[in-house]
C-alpha cells in the first residue's frame, strides 16, 4: 500500500471540490445573513437616534391608566403595562383554548354529517363549510358580533312587570346582548373535600376503563363502560355534596341598575369572537375530518361488519383510529390558525394581548419597537408550544411500523 | 439624494418618497402635492363623497395648507390613518402633516416629539344615553356599560372620570365609530362616549335623534389641532399661520366671496398685510405673497368652513360654542399678522 | 290458448298480470324522500331540524333582501321611500348604497376615466395565468406570462413606460449573464453573477436608465398614486402581487429547508417558522409601524408597498411549505434517476424535480392564494382602504352613516364568489392529479 500523494491545498478547491464546496457555500451564506442582520440593526440604531428614542422596556413598569373589562387576574387602571399585557395574554389563551375545543366538536360533527346519507343535512353542512371557508374571518367576526347584538335582548328588556325578555333555565341564566350571565359557584367550607372527591372519581374512571380494556383483551368480555363511567362521574360527588352539607352554593345573576350583577358574566365580545373563530376553523376541520374518513378504505368497514362489529364499534375501533392519523396533522395547523386569528379580537373590542400590549400600550407610550417585539415573541412561543404538544400526540397515535 | 441612488428602481416607480427631516417645504414643493393624514372616516371631519373627493372640516385645513403652498387646493393626497398608525405615519415622513382630530397633550408634544401648530376645534369628551334611561347627569352612571373607541385619549379620560367619582363601569372598547354606533343602538351599552362633536354627529344620523340625549358633563379638554414633526420649524410655521389666517380672516370679515376684492387693497392695514397687498409676510414664510388669498378662497374663512361642514345648517348641527371668535365669547384668538 | 295446457295444475297462473305501477312508497319523490330524508328516526329528526333552520334563516332575511331599495341617494332618502312603500318601520335592505358607491367599493379613488387600465390589467393577468392553470392552452401564451407583471404594473400605476422596461432589463441582464457567462467562466460563477449583477443594476443603475430613456423618448400614461387605489382592486393587487412575488422566494426557502447544508437549512427553517407563528395582523403592524426603523435613515416608502412586502414574506413561508410538500411527494426514484444521469444539483432541480414538484403543488398554491386573498381584509387595521376600509369610509359620510349589513353582505358575497370559484378549481385539479398518479 502506498500512500496517495499528499495533495497541496489549492484555493480553487473551495469551489470545485465537493468536499469543501458545501463548507464554502455555508460560510458565505452565514456571512451574508450576518451582514444583513447587522445592517438592519445598524439602521434601527441610527433611526432610533434620529427620532431621539431609546430601546428599553422600562415602560412596562409604569402605570397603564386604562381599564380592561375582562380580566382573569387582578387588574385596575393603576396596574402596570406589564400587568395589562399579562391580562391580555390570558385572554388570548382563553379564547384560543375554548375556541379550539368548540371548533373540534363543530368540525367533527359537520364533517361526519356532510357524509350523511340524509340529503338535506349533507347539503346544509356543505353550505356551512363552503360559506365559512370562502369568506374572510374578519367579516365573520364582525357579522357574528353584529348578529348577537341585534338578535338578543338588552338588559333593559328584562325589567318591569311585563318584561319583553325573561331569564331561562328556571330564572338562572340571562342571555343579553352584553353577554350571558350565568350562576357562579360560591365555595364554602368543605368545598375542597368535594373537589378532592370529584378528582378521585375521575381517577377512578380512568382506572376502570383501563381495567375494562385489559379484561376485554384477555377474556373478550365487554363491560358496560359508558354507564359505569357516567355513574362514577356523578354519584360519589353528589353523595358527598349532601354529606358535607352543601358546601357549594350558586350565586345567581340579578338585574340591578344598568346591568345584571352577580354570577358569571361571559361578555358578548368573548362569545362572538370565540364562536366566530370556532365556526370558521370548524369548517376547515370538517373538511379534514371528511377527507380523513374518506381516506379509510371501504374494505375496512366491510371487514369490520363481517367480523360482526356493530356500526358504532366499527367507527370507534376501526375507522376513527385510522382516520385520526390523517386528521391530526392538519388539525395542528388549524389550532395554530385559530390561535393566530384570535388577534382579530380588535374588531369586536375583546381585550386580547394584541389590543392591550400591541394596541393601547403602544399607542399611549409610543414604544412600538419594544411592544411589537414582545408581541411577536409571545405568539412565537405559543405557536411553538402548541405544535410541540400536538406533535407529541401525533407521534403517539402514528402507525407503529415494525 | 442617498435614497434615490440606493433604491433607484423604486424611486423611479414613484413609490419611494423621501422622509422629511428638515426641509419638508422643499420636499412638498418638489413632489407637487401635500400628503395630509386624515381619519379613516369621521362624519363631518373627513370622509370621501360619492365622487371620491374628500370633504370635511379637517380636510378643509389640509386643503388650506395646500392652497398656501401651491395655490391649488386639490394638490393634496389624503392618507387615511387609524388611531394606531397616525403618529408613526407622521414621524416616518409618510405624511407631511396630520389633521385628524388629534388631542394636543403634553406627552404627544414632548415625548412623542410632535409639534401642534394650533387648535382648529375645541372639543371635550361627553356622554350620550338613550332618553328612556332617564339619566340626566353623568354622575348617575354608576355601573353602566360604556362603549368607547379605542386608540384615543378617550379611554384614559374615562378611567380617570369614573375613578375620581368613585363609580364603577364596564368598558366596551370598539375599533370604529360605525361599530360603536351599532352596539349602542342595539342597547349593548348604556352609554356612548367620545368627543362631544362626534356624539352630535352620530346622534344626528340616528333614525330618531330625539330619543337620545347628550349629557351636560364634559369630562375632559380635547383641543384638536393639526400637527407636524418636531424640528422643522419653517414647515410648522406654514401650517400654524395657515390656520391662523383662517381664524384671522373670520375676525377681519374676509370671506371667500369678498377676498379677491379685498386683496386689491383696503383701508385696514392688517387685512392688507394678511392678503399681501402690503408687506412681505408671504415671503417670510417662503411662500408667495398672495398665499392667504389662496387659503381663504378655497373654502372661505374658519367660520365658513365650520358652517359648511359641521355647523348648524348641516345634519351634524354643531353650535360654535367654544369655537366662536374671542370677540363672540369663544376661544378662537389668532395672534396678529404683523 | 289453454288447450295445450289443459291438464296443467289449476293453481298455475295462465295469463300475465297487467303491469302495475310500483307502490307509491317505492317511486318518485316519495321513494327519494324515504331514502334520503327519512331513512331512520335520527335522520327524520335531523331533516326536520334542518328544514326548520332553513325556514328560520330565510324567513328573517329573504324579505329584507328581496324588497330592498335600490334607488336612493342617502340613507334618509331610503327610509322615506321605505315608509312610503311598506309603511313606517318596515325592515328592508337599502341596497342603494351599493349603487351609489359601486365605483369606490371596486376601484377606490382611482380616476374614473382610467378604469379601463386596471380592468385591462386584470384581463392580461387572466391570459397570463391561463397556460399555468390549464394544460390545453397554447404554450405561446407563456410569452404573455413573462411580460404580464411589468405590463400590469405599468397599467395600474402608470407613469413612464420606461420604468417597467428598465426593471425588466435587469432580468434580461441576469439571463444573458447566465447564458453566455457559463461558457466563459463556468456554471457556478455565472449563476452567482446572474444573481448579483441584476441586483446591483436595480439598486444603482435602473433609476438612471429609466429616466434617461424617458428623457430621450417620453412615452407614458398618467401616473396614479398608490393612495388612489382601494376597494376590491386593492385586495386583488395585494393578493396577486404577493403570491407572484412569494413564488420564487417560496421555492428557494423550500429547497433550503430540504438542503443538507446545516446553516442554510436552519436559517430557512427559522425564517419559515417565525413567519408562520406570528399572526398576519402583527406583521402588518410591523410593516406600518416598524419597517421604517429597519431601512436606511431617510428612506421611506409607500404604505401599500410596505404591506405588499410583508404579505409577500408571509405568503412565501406558506408557499415554501406547500412546495416542500410537493418535493416530498415525488418518488425517491426521481431524485436517484437524476443523480444517475450525472446531473448536478441545479440541473436535477431545474430539469427533473421542480417541474414535477411544482405541478403537484398547484392545488396547494391556489389554496394559499385563497387564504392570502381573504387575509387582505386585515389591511384595514393599518389604514389602507380595502373593501372593509371603504365600508367604514362610506359610513363616515352624512349620507350613509348608520348603514351596516348591506355593505358587509355585499363584501362577503364578492369574496365568496371569488374564493369559491378558486377552491372548486383547486379541487378539480386535485382530483385530476390523483388520477394521474394512480
Amino acid at each position: 500500500m502506498t500512500e496517495p500523494p499528499a495533495e497541496s491545498f489549492r484555493l480553487s478547491q473551495l469551489i470545485y471540490d465537493t468536499r469543501y464546496r458545501s463548507l464554502t457555500i455555508q460560510v458565505v451564506a452565514f456571512i451574508l445573513i450576518m451582514a444583513g442582520l447587522v445592517w438592519l440593526a445598524n439602521n434601527t440604531v441610527q433611526n432610533l437616534q434620529a427620532l431621539g428614542k431609546d430601546f428599553n422596556f422600562g415602560f412596562l413598569g409604569s402605570r397603564a391608566g386604562y381599564d380592561i373589562n375582562q380580566r382573569l387576574v387582578e387588574y385596575t387602571n393603576d396596574s402596570t403595562h406589564a400587568r395589562a399585557a399579562l391580562v391580555g395574554i390570558l385572554n388570548t389563551l382563553l379564547v384560543a383554548f375554548v375556541g379550539c375545543i368548540i371548533a373540534t366538536v363543530v368540525g367533527v360533527i359537520a364533517g361526519v354529517l356532510r357524509l350523511s346519507n340524509n340529503w338535506i343535512v349533507a347539503r346544509l353542512m356543505a353550505v356551512y363549510v363552503e360559506g365559512f371557508r370562502n369568506i374572510p374571518t374578519l367579516l365573520w367576526i364582525l357579522i357574528v358580533f353584529a348578529i348577537m347584538t341585534e338578535a338578543t335582548p338588552q338588559p333593559r328588556d328584562f325589567r318591569g312587570e311585563d318584561a319583553e325578555a325573561s331569564m331561562i333555565l328556571f330564572d338562572t341564566v340571562a342571555i343579553t346582548n352584553r353577554g350571558v350571565y350565568t350562576p357562579a359557584p360560591v365555595w364554602g367550607d368543605g368545598a375542597l373535600t368535594l373537589v378532592a372527591v370529584f378528582l378521585a372519581s375521575l381517577v377512578g374512571i380512568w382506572a376502570f376503563r383501563r381495567y375494562a380494556r385489559k379484561r376485554q383483551e384477555q377474556t373478550g368480555d365487554i363491560l358496560p363502560v359508558f354507564w359505569i363511567s357516567l355513574g362514577l362521574f356523578f354519584i360519589p360527588s353528589i353523595i358527598f355534596y349532601f354529606i358535607l352539607g352543601r358546601p357549594v352554593t350558586l350565586e345567581y345573576p340579578e338585574l340591578t341598575g344598568f346591568n345584571f350583577s352577580g354570577g358569571t358574566h361571559l361578555r358578548s365580545s368573548f362569545i362572538a369572537l370565540t364562536l366566530a373563530l370556532a365556526l370558521y376553523t370548524g369548517a376547515f376541520i370538517a373538511e379534514n375530518v371528511r377527507s380523513g374518513i374518506l381516506a379509510v378504505s371501504r374494505g375496512q368497514t366491510e371487514a369490520a361488519f363481517a367480523l360482526g362489529l356493530r356500526p358504532n364499534r366499527t367507527m370507534n375501533l376501526v375507522i376513527l383510529p385510522q382516520a385520526l392519523r390523517v386528521i391530526i396533522p392538519p388539525l395542528i395547523s388549524q389550532y395554530l390558525n385559530l390561535t393566530k386569528n384570535s388577534s382579530l379580537a380588535i374588531a369586536v373590542g375583546y381585550m386580547d394581548v394584541r389590543s392591550t400590549l400591541g394596541g393601547i400600550t403602544i399607542n399611549q407610550t409610543g414604544r412600538e419597537l419594544e411592544g411589537m417585539l414582545l408581541l411577536g415573541l409571545f405568539y412565537l412561543v405559543t405557536s411553538l408550544i402548541i405544535s410541540a404538544v400536538m406533535n407529541v400526540y401525533n407521534a403517539s397515535i402514528k402507525l407503529k411500523e415494525r | 439624494m442617498k435614497k434615490s441612488v440606493l433604491l433607484g428602481t423604486l424611486t423611479i416607480a414613484g413609490l419611494v418618497a423621501a422622509a422629511g427631516s428638515a426641509q419638508t417645504l422643499d420636499e412638498v414643493q418638489a413632489r407637487g402635492s401635500l400628503n395630509c393624514g386624515v381619519t379613516t372616516g369621521l362624519v363631518g371631519f373627513a370622509a370621501p363623497n360619492a365622487s371620491g373627493e374628500w370633504e370635511g372640516f379637517d380636510v378643509g385645513v389640509c386643503r388650506a395648507v395646500a392652497a398656501a403652498v401651491f395655490g391649488d387646493p386639490s394638490a393634496v393626497n389624503f392618507v387615511p390613518t387609524t388611531g394606531q398608525t397616525r403618529f408613526t405615519a407622521l414621524a416616518s415622513g409618510e405624511i407631511d402633516m396630520l389633521a385628524r382630530n388629534t388631542t394636543w397633550t403634553f406627552s404627544r408634544d414632548v415625548d412623542l416629539r410632535f409639534e401642534f401648530t394650533g387648535i382648529n376645534y375645541y372639543d371635550g369628551q361627553g356622554f350620550m344615553v338613550p332618553r328612556e334611561l332617564g339619566v340626566s347627569s353623568a354622575m348617575e352612571l354608576d355601573g353602566a356599560t360604556v362603549c368607547i373607541q379605542t386608540g384615543t385619549t378617550t379611554e384614559l379620560n374615562l378611567a380617570d372620570f369614573f375613578a375620581s367619582n368613585n363609580m364603577s363601569y364596564e368598558p366596551v372598547p370598539i375599533e370604529t365609530n360605525a361599530e360603536a354606533q351599532q352596539q349602542y343602538l342595539a342597547g349593548a351599552c348604556d352609554v356612548y362616549t367620545t368627543d362631544a362633536s362626534g356624539l352630535a354627529a352620530t346622534r344626528a344620523t340616528f333614525e330618531d335623534p330625539s330619543a337620545h340625549v347628550v349629557l351636560p358633563e364634559i369630562i375632559s379638554k380635547e383641543p384638536l389641532g393639526p400637527l407636524v414633526r418636531h424640528g422643522d420649524h419653517e414647515w410648522g410655521d406654514i401650517v400654524r399661520w395657515t390656520l391662523n389666517a383662517l381664524i384671522a380672516a373670520e375676525e377681519l370679515g374676509i370671506t371667500s366671496a369678498n377676498v379677491s376684492e379685498l386683496a386689491a387693497g383696503t383701508e385696514n392695514p392688517e387685512i392688507n398685510r394678511l392678503l399681501g397687498s402690503e408687506g412681505e409676510l408671504g415671503g417670510m414664510l417662503g411662500l408667495s405673497s398672495d398665499w392667504a388669498v389662496n387659503v381663504i378662497s378655497v373654502g372661505g374663512n374658519y367660520g365658513e368652513l365650520f358652517e359648511a361642514n359641521i355647523g348648524e345648517a348641516t345634519p351634524i348641527g354643531l353650535a360654535r360654542g367654544l369655537n366662536a371668535q374671542w370677540t363672540d365669547g369663544g376661544l378662537l384668538y389668532s395672534p396678529p399678522f404683523r | 290458448m289453454s288447450d295445450t295446457r289443459a291438464h296443467s295444475a289449476s293453481y298455475v297462473r295462465e295469463t300475465m298480470l297487467p303491469e302495475a305501477e310500483p307502490p307509491v312508497t317505492q317511486t318518485g319523490a316519495i321513494k327519494w324522500m324515504r331514502e334520503n330524508l327519512f331513512s331512520s328516526i335520527t335522520n327524520a329528526i335531523l331533516t326536520l331540524l334542518s328544514v326548520y333552520v332553513i325556514y328560520y334563516v330565510l324567513s328573517h332575511t329573504l324579505g329584507w333582501m328581496l324588497f330592498g331599495i335600490w334607488d336612493a341617494g342617502s340613507l334618509s332618502e331610503c327610509r322615506e321611500i321605505r315608509d312610503e312603500l311598506y309603511g313606517e318601520g318596515a325592515s328592508v335592505a337599502c341596497w342603494a348604497v351599493l349603487a351609489d358607491r359601486w365605483d369606490q367599493l371596486m376601484f377606490g379613488f382611482y380616476p374614473q376615466d382610467l378604469y379601463w387600465r386596471p380592468v385591462l390589467a386584470l384581463g392580461i393577468f387572466f391570459v397570463a395565468v391561463a397556460p399555468i392553470l390549464f394544460e390545453n392552452v397554447s404554450r405561446k401564451l407563456f410569452y404573455v406570462t413573462a411580460i404580464a407583471p411589468f405590463l400590469c404594473f405599468w397599467l395600474i400605476w402608470g407613469g413612464s413606460i420606461w420604468t417597467p422596461v428598465a426593471v425588466a432589463l435587469g432580468f434580461v441582464i441576469g439571463w444573458a449573464v447566465f447564458r453566455f457567462g457559463s461558457e466563459i467562466v463556468g456554471a457556478l460563477l455565472a449563476t452567482i453573477g446572474a444573481i448579483l449583477l441584476p441586483i446591483l443594476y436595480w439598486l444603482l443603475l435602473a433609476g438612471t436608465v429609466g429616466q434617461g430613456l424617458h428623457a430621450i423618448l417620453p412615452i407614458g400614461i398618467e401616473f396614479v398614486d398608490s393612495d388612489s387605489i382601494g376597494g376590491f382592486m386593492l385586495a386583488i393587487i395585494i393578493g396577486v402581487t404577493s403570491i407572484i412575488l412569494s413564488f420564487p422566494l417560496g421555492i428557494v426557502l423550500a429547497l433550503g429547508r430540504q438542503s443538507d447544508l446545516f446553516i442554510i437549512n436552519k436559517s430557512c427553517v427559522f425564517f419559515i417558522e417565525v413567519i408562520r407563528s406570528v399572526p398576519l395582523i402583527v406583521w402588518l403592524f410591523t410593516a406600518s409601524l416598524l419597517l421604517n426603523y429597519f431601512l436606511p435613515p431617510g428612506t421611506n416608502f409607500d404604505l401599500l408597498l410596505r404591506v405588499i412586502i410583508m404579505v409577500t414574506f408571509f405568503a412565501s413561508a406558506y408557499m415554501a411549505e406547500v412546495i416542500r410538500g410537493g418535493l416530498a411527494a415525488l418518488p425517491r426514484g426521481q431524485y436517484e434517476g437524476a443523480d444517475s444521469l450525472g446531473l448536478n444539483y441545479w440541473q436535477s432541480m431545474q430539469l427533473i424535480v421542480l417541474p414535477q414538484a411544482l405541478k403537484i403543488s398547484i392545488p396547494g398554491i391556489v389554496n394559499t392564494f385563497i387564504g392570502i386573498f381573504k387575509d387582505t381584509t386585515l389591511v384595514v387595521f393599518v389604514g389602507l382602504s380595502d373593501p372593509i376600509g371603504f365600508s367604514n369610509l362610506i359610513r363616515a359620510t352624512t349620507d350613509w352613516n348608520g348603514i351596516y349589513w348591506e355593505l358587509f353582505i355585499f363584501i362577503g358575497a364578492c369574496f365568496f364568489v371569488c374564493c369559491f370559484a378558486m377552491s372548486k378549481y383547486s379541487q378539480f385539479l386535485e382530483r385530476k392529479l390523483r388520477t394521474d398518479h394512480r
